[in-house]
């Protein structure tokens, strides 16, 4: 695929340095294009995000890769009262390690041929694993909001990005050569376990979603709770496997 | 070349429950045994320990206890038309991969079947007449009563430390128990769990529309219980995290509770596992087999064991495919409908249900376990009068909380959005709220239903995988039509907030979102070597030394969840050879 990295015709500036998080989308110091991109969504959660104190680096995806998986969270996932954004939970890190990890490299899959095209109730029948499916779908995504808007995903404004998140998930973006549907769907998917998976993984940062829920996540031993609680909220203060660890 | 072994009196393809059972039995009768499994062995101490056993991400989605599709998977059409695909990931059924079986992760809902269902054809033919079953379904009877398997569902009852509460002890019917249950010759090893606030309101309303509700049997102990292996399982916590996942309060039944803690002490008993049976050696002209094949997946070399008697105990696709790929029996074919490897293939109905919800109440999902449900028979199998309704079998209808794990469960009033600011403030706030009646259906077979072997794709040996051609048809949408109508009746009656749309099954069988891993049939049990593989003592017809365990050997699918007749069928056939394959090996029944 295409490094992103580089200044190009569709891409004006290099995404490095590129900081997680709704309102800091775009870095100091980078001088901004001759057309301006919109900035993502000025949401101002009154869940203050938590401190930005580690590195953003990462195992496998490109920065491209990142601001892409960053926009998409941030609009699936937005900030607001419930819970900070889709971002600052660690979605993108997340991804990351699982697209860097076994499962991403497509592990417990069937991987022989032939492949072929078929209905969705067979299943995936794609040759790529998941971390190059993500790969070729964010080449693909990006190529279709350039032609549609002039702008790769991550650069539309909150509504664009809205709209066009509609259109894959609806099966109304005519990606090149790839099915927008099942790209939009394992977005979800995986943005979704980043944002409810055990924090262990890196998402779902400070049990952000569990809070959200009412989930206690560990060490769920109720046999002496299940009666008593019958028709009544039971609160706890949410654990992790890390906190048990 | 393969390296040959010492040969053992018996050898069991595949250590989960049946294995382990048969295994226990053939070694107590004084027999050498050899258990392989193509999984890894596993410590539940180790393995199924607080606090790594708690997570969703690991066990529901990367699916930690699931057989691996790139070492063996299946293809899959909907018909005899098409040309099958590779399941390339598991999703609508999810095998188990090592010493365990699937019991690792299995739920624990435990039941027996109904006595009508141990005489499919018969009762209908009895009661409705023979022009009821159409022509295309190929339904049979059991090979043994429940009254003659009775014994031995007690016997795995005991093992497993089921909880409940019998409606039929020994023929006096029991206020609370399943009304429509065959008789038992004993109340459940442990009581009923305590079932959630959802559920009980589910039965209220029930008993107020004249059902009869009653707690659901499984095989999660509801308080320690010392088993018939002299073992002792925990109490259920109620985590919310059984299914897909290990116990670490030993309370879940496996093998690795129940039994193999006394098998792995028996000198006469030896476990080899990460070993894979790629045949059998069979002699066609003698009806016997005189060994397996295996490999050895960490070396990758291969061996031959020879075995007095070689029981087949892996799963549904492992014990047809060991038939095909090793030459014993006619394979199925759906257009003369003759041989019977492969033949009644069928599985089960579900993904049907219809979700609830209450403002003013509290659910905490989170709290339960598979158990912890109310759930009723009342539209089950033939426990009502099906003339004039055009489709046979039913469902049974229940509700109760199992789990609240939050990459799963997330259910959200109809319309809302599936992301974004109006999709978390709706999950936010139905998370506590939300209770959903689910129905489980019968699957009878259908002609043309069935598994052979497939010309293109192969498994990590070499092997043609298995070919599964299936798909619902019209009687398995008219069950759950009319079983919807009776559960939308009962969602209605408890008054909720508001409901969601009616889950019914309508088009072709999708193979990606879970359903049930009660896949069943391909090597089924009858009195005729023509239309069946295993005699009523689940051995084969072709091959006297040769016994098959398991749901394969089920002539179609009842609505109920398999593993009690699983059990108690092992029990049951391990019964036959010593007391009387072991006196007089051959055939044990003449036919």
């Amino acid at each position: 695929m295409a490094n992103k990295s580089t200044p190009d015709d569709n891409n004006p500036i290099a995404r490095r340095n590129f900081l997680l998080g709704a309102s800091t989308a775009v870095a100091a110091g980078l001088a901004p294009p001759a057309a301006a991109p919109a900035q993502p969504a000025a949401s101002s959660p009154s869940t203050a995000p938590e401190p930005a104190s580690e590195p953003t680096t990462y195992l496998t995806l490109t920065e491209t890769e990142v601001a892409f998986f960053a926009a998409v969270a941030d609009t699936m996932i937005p900030a607001d009262e419930l819970t900070p954004s889709g971002t600052d939970c660690g979605t993108v890190r997340f991804i990351d390690r699982q697209l860097a990890s076994a499962w991403g490299g497509g592990a417990k899959m069937y991987r022989s041929g032939p492949f072929r095209k078929a209905r969705p109730e067979y299943g995936y029948q794609l040759p790529l694993t998941p971390r190059q499916f993500f790969a070729a779908g964010i080449v693909a995504a990006n190529a279709w909001t350039r032609k549609l808007y002039g702008k790769d995903f991550d650069r539309l404004a909150a509504k664009g990005r809205e709209d066009a998140l509609k259109a894959l998930e609806q099966g109304k973006a005519a990606l090149d050569d790839f099915d927008g549907k099942q790209f939009f769907e394992a977005l979800l998917q995986i943005t979704m376990e980043a944002f409810f998976a055990d924090p262990i993984y890196g998402g779902n940062r400070n049990k952000a979603s569990w809070r959200m829920l009412g989930f206690p996540g560990l060490p769920a031993v109720y046999s002496n709770l299940i009666e008593e609680y019958r028709n009544k909220r039971y609160v706890a203060e949410p654990q992790s496997i890390a906190d048990f660890s | 070349m393969a390296t040959r072994l010492k040969e053992v009196d018996a050898v069991m393809v595949g250590m989960g429950w049946t294995g382990s059972i048969m295994a226990r039995e053939l070694t107590k009768s004084g027999l050498t045994v050899l258990g392989l499994e193509r999984g890894e062995d596993l410590s539940p101490r180790e393995n199924f320990a607080l606090p790594a056993v708690r997570d969703e991400l690991r066990y529901s989605y990367r699916l930690e206890l699931i057989q691996d599709p790139a070492l063996e998977t299946v293809t899959f059409r909907h018909r005899p038309s098409e040309s099958a695909l590779p399941m390339r990931r598991f999703g609508s059924f999810l095998p188990g991969n090592s010493v365990g079986g699937a019991a690792n992760h299995w739920g624990g809902q435990h039941w027996r079947y109904l006595p009508s269902d141990h005489r499919t054809r018969s009762h209908i033919v009895e009661r409705y007449g023979a022009q009821a079953i159409p022509d295309d379904m190929p339904i049979q009877d059991w090979a043994m009563t429940y009254d003659e398997l009775e014994p031995y569902y007690d016997k795995f009852d005991k093992l497993c430390g089921v909880s409940g509460k019998a409606g039929n002890l020994r023929g006096e019917k029991i206020e609370g128990g399943n009304a429509f249950e065959g008789l038992r010759s004993n109340e459940y090893p442990t009581p009923p769990l305590i079932m959630t606030e959802s559920g009980l309101m589910f039965a209220k309303v029930a008993k107020e529309l004249g059902y009869h509700p009653f707690p659901q049997p499984a095989s999660n102990a509801s308080q320690p219980y010392t088993n018939s292996e002299g073992l002792t399982l925990g109490g259920c916590q109620y985590c919310g995290f059984c299914e897909r996942n290990g116990c670490e309060a030993n309370a879940k039944a496996g093998p690795q509770v129940c039994v193999l803690p006394v098998l792995r002490a028996d000198p006469r008993f030896k476990l080899r596992d990460r070993a894979w049976v790629s045949r059998l050696s069979y002699d066609k002209a003698a009806k016997k087999v005189t060994g397996v094949i295996f490999t050895d997946t960490r070396t990758g070399e291969e061996y031959e064991q020879p075995a007095g008697i070689v029981v087949l105990s892996a799963y549904v696709f492992g014990n047809i495919s060991l038939l095909l790929n090793s030459g014993i029996g006619e394979p199925y074919d759906p257009v003369t409908q003759k041989g019977a490897v492969g033949k009644n293939y069928c599985y089960q109905l579900s993904r049907m249900g219809v979700t609830l919800f209450f403002e003013d109440k509290f659910f905490n999902p989170f709290m339960g376990s598979p158990g912890t449900q109310m759930v009723m028979d009342d539209f089950n199998g033939d426990n009502f009068d099906h003339s004039g309704l055009g489709f046979l079998g039913g469902c049974k209808i229940q509700l109760g909380h199992a789990d609240g794990r939050p990459i799963s469960y997330r259910p959200v009033p109809p319309g809302t959005p599936r992301w974004g600011a109006a999709w978390k403030k709706a999950t936010a706030k139905w998370y506590q709220h939300a209770a959903r009646i689910t129905l489980s259906g019968s699957n009878y077979a259908n002609r043309y239903n069935y598994i052979d072997l497939d010309p293109t794709y192969k498994d990590q040996l070499g092997r043609p995988l298995l070919r599964m051609t299936y798909n619902f048809v019209e009687n398995d949408y008219k069950v759950g039509d009319y079983c919807m109508r009776i559960a939308l009746e009962i969602a209605r009656t408890m008054k909720p907030t508001m409901m969601g749309p009616p889950g019914l099954r309508r088009g072709d069988y999708d193979t990606v979102p879970y359903q049930s891993t009660h896949n069943t049939g391909g090597t089924i049990m009858g009195t005729d070597p023509k239309t069946s593989v295993v005699n009523r003592y689940l051995q084969v017809w072709d091959a006297d030394n040769l016994f098959i365990m398991g749901a394969s050997t089920f002539p179609q699918q009842s609505a109920y969840n398999p593993t009690g007749p699983v059990g108690a069928l092992a029990y049951w056939s391990a019964d036959a050879i010593v007391t009387k394959y072991l006196k007089s090996p051959g055939p044990l029944v003449h036919a």
